[in-house]
């Protein structure tokens, strides 16, 4: 998996995923980007999911793991992009509800002033 | 076949249940359900089965006849009691970070049953009718 990161407006933390989020590829580096964002005290952090192909259930509790890291810090992550075949794992596991998903990035980046 | 405990391995796993199930015409979304379920079946078995002893290998069986497809994993693990896996959309487990594959399997496919192994191991039976699948009905439910 590849991971970029870039400053939105409010200094937004976007983090751009392409390739796989699966067990021994892409998982871990998904939590240490994560975490290395929330060490710095970057808190607002929205996860553009648009260039994932596949994840796994190791994927899908990094993601778990990487929510409750941020909420826990006081900060927010929220989602944008979900590809339709990643929605639906979320959603078979009752997770979607703990996300917030957003399809546009300029709403996206726009929810975390409020 | 045979493989040693390598996540890597599953990617060539899947490619050959992938080569196994083009005759069957199926949808992308069956075909990409299937193959999410083989991908759990082997990541459990190489991590929770052998937990990645590279020494230890994980047996693969496909086979389709008359469009039923049944997969067979076997480890080489200590083995588990199925029945204390633990429900992940029990409110006190939404948050963990593992414990979701054996869900996912059982939502996409048709049979999903444990035994333990004779002579030690873990052994994971999948089955899946391809004439009509039930992760639509699941799937969003």
């Amino acid at each position: 998996m590849k991971t970029s990161v870039r400053e939105g407006r409010g200094g937004v933390q976007i983090l751009d995923l392409k390739g796989k989020i699966t067990i021994g590829s892409g998982d871990v580096q998904l939590r240490e980007t994560i975490n290395k964002l929330v060490d710095e005290g970057k808190k607002n952090i929205l996860i553009n999911m648009q260039d994932v192909t596949t994840i796994d259930s190791s994927g899908i509790g990094e993601l778990v793991g990487c929510y409750t890291s941020v909420t826990n810090k006081g900060g927010k992550l929220r989602l944008l992009h979900l590809p339709p075949k990643i929605n639906d794992v979320l959603t078979v596991t009752q997770l979607i509800t703990v996300f917030d998903v957003y399809e546009s990035e300029e709403e996206a980046v726009g929810s975390f002033a409020g | 076949m045979s493989l040693s405990s390598r996540f890597e391995n599953i990617e060539m796993a899947q490619h050959l249940c992938g080569k196994l199930l083009d005759p069957e015409n199926l949808s992308d979304e069956t075909r990409h359900w299937i193959l999410m379920a083989l991908r759990e079946a082997l990541a459990n078995a190489i991590k929770h089965g052998n937990g990645q002893d590279r020494a230890k290998r994980v047996h693969l069986e496909m086979d389709v006849t008359a469009r039923i497809l049944r997969i067979h994993v076997r480890d080489e693990g200590e083995g588990f009691d199925p029945e204390k896996v633990e429900d992940p959309l029990a409110p006190e487990n939404r948050f963990k970070t593992s414990g979701r594959g054996i869900f996912y399997m059982k939502t996409f496919m048709d049979e999903v049953r444990f035994q333990r192994a004779e002579g030690g191991g873990m052994e994971l039976f999948l089955t899946k009718n391809l004439a009509g699948g039930k992760e639509k009905e699941e799937k969003g439910s």
